[in-house]
């Protein structure tokens, strides 16, 4: 008795459907103009051409402040960088690598070396999303260990709980990633070991 | 007619699509009368390690959760550390820093929390207040 409610249940909604979505059918042929507004193609993601504004044209900046003008645009130091999918659309990590930038090490002198130290820490997740790898280098080429520790992470295994939520609203690693480091869209820079333990994803071996 | 055009292409300029990072420090300026200073911190780090400014300098990671006013930048703390005339221009540049919108809160602007629960309202009796440019404070207290 209750699958024969429920087919019929399931034939009321589809009949329903049908008849809300008929006049959408019908009515594209009357409108033939392209639509604007929500129906725009990719209306969630903002064009190649609105990324790195020049300070004049950023809605922050004030245009009418004589300094404005005097700012660099972003898309001018970004020209030699390598681009990445999100944040302020470079590589950072790369750039530096590379050596396509020099930020100092020390506020004054330009040729102290960056102390690095050299360890991946594994962090199994929950559900299916491949396990994290921190780097410690790639961070301790820009941080000090002071940095994070022990404010934002306890250094010791395990004494960390660490949710996407958190990162989401600014906490943990989210203390950077999604304020000035690439942001949580750009899953799998983090997510990259497989599950199965068998080898981890080609990023987390470049060196 | 070319006002028109004008005042339509100003229509179609986003609202705020400032560099991912820019922070915006409203602790103090708009009550003093100053434009907000816009920190672009991706100019910085072409320059300087995060290191330099974060973990030798003291800055906070939150926008607004340092205590900087200008007696301290010209007393060498914070932005003065460079902004001295040695590492980097001085503080009588007052509206390079002091660039922002008048009434922009407090914010790390493009964040990913920003894109969550949205940018901060500004403050409509803060925006009203006029920056005062012809008066620069830091060279009246030299």
């Amino acid at each position: 008795m209750k699958l024969i409610s429920l087919k019929w249940k399931a034939v009321v909604g589809v009949t329903a459907m049908v008849f809300v979505t008929t006049p959408l059918f019908f009515s594209s042929a009357e409108d033939a103009k392209p639509v604007g507004g929500v129906n725009t193609f990719n209306r969630l993601m903002a064009p190649k051409s609105e990324r790195n504004q020049p300070p004049s044209n950023d809605g922050i900046h004030d245009p009418t402040n004589e300094g404005t003008s005097l700012l660099l645009p972003p898309k001018e130091a970004f020209k030699d960088m390598p681009p990445a999918q999100a944040g302020n659309f470079v590589d950072w990590v790369q750039s530096l690598q590379k050596g396509l930038i020099k930020p100092r090490y020390d506020r004054s002198n330009p040729n102290e070396e960056a102390v690095v130290f050299d360890l991946d820490i594994v962090r199994e997740v929950k559900g299916t999303m491949p396990d994290v790898v921190y780097p410690h280098d790639r961070h301790t080429q820009w941080l000090d260990c002071s940095n994070c520790h022990p404010d934002i992470f306890i250094p010791e295994k395990g004494k960390n709980q660490i949710s996407m939520a958190q990162i989401l609203m600014g906490q943990k690693c989210g203390v950077c990633h999604g304020k000035v480091a690439f942001p949580v869209s750009d899953c799998r820079k983090c997510h990259s070991k497989k599950k199965d333990g068998k080898g981890a994803a080609t990023d987390t071996k470049k060196k | 007619m070319v006002l028109a055009l004008f005042l339509l292409t100003l229509e179609f300029v986003p609202s705020a699509t400032a560099e991912y990072g820019d922070v915006v420090i409203n602790n103090q300026s708009d009550k003093a009368g100053m434009r907000p200073p816009v920190f672009p911190h991706w100019f910085h780090r072409i320059r300087f390690r995060c290191k330099v400014c974060h973990a030798d300098l003291g800055f906070k990671f939150q926008a607004g959760g340092n205590q900087i006013n200008m007696l301290k930048i010209i007393d060498g703390e914070f932005c003065g550390a460079c902004h001295n005339g040695e590492i980097a221009w001085s503080v009588e540049n007052c509206d390079v820093c002091h660039s922002g919108k008048p009434g922009t809160p407090t914010q790390v602007h493009g964040s990913t929390v920003q894109k969550l629960l949205g940018a901060p309202a500004p403050k409509p009796d803060n925006a009203a207040a006029k920056p005062d440019t012809t008066s620069p404070k830091p060279d009246k207290k030299k």
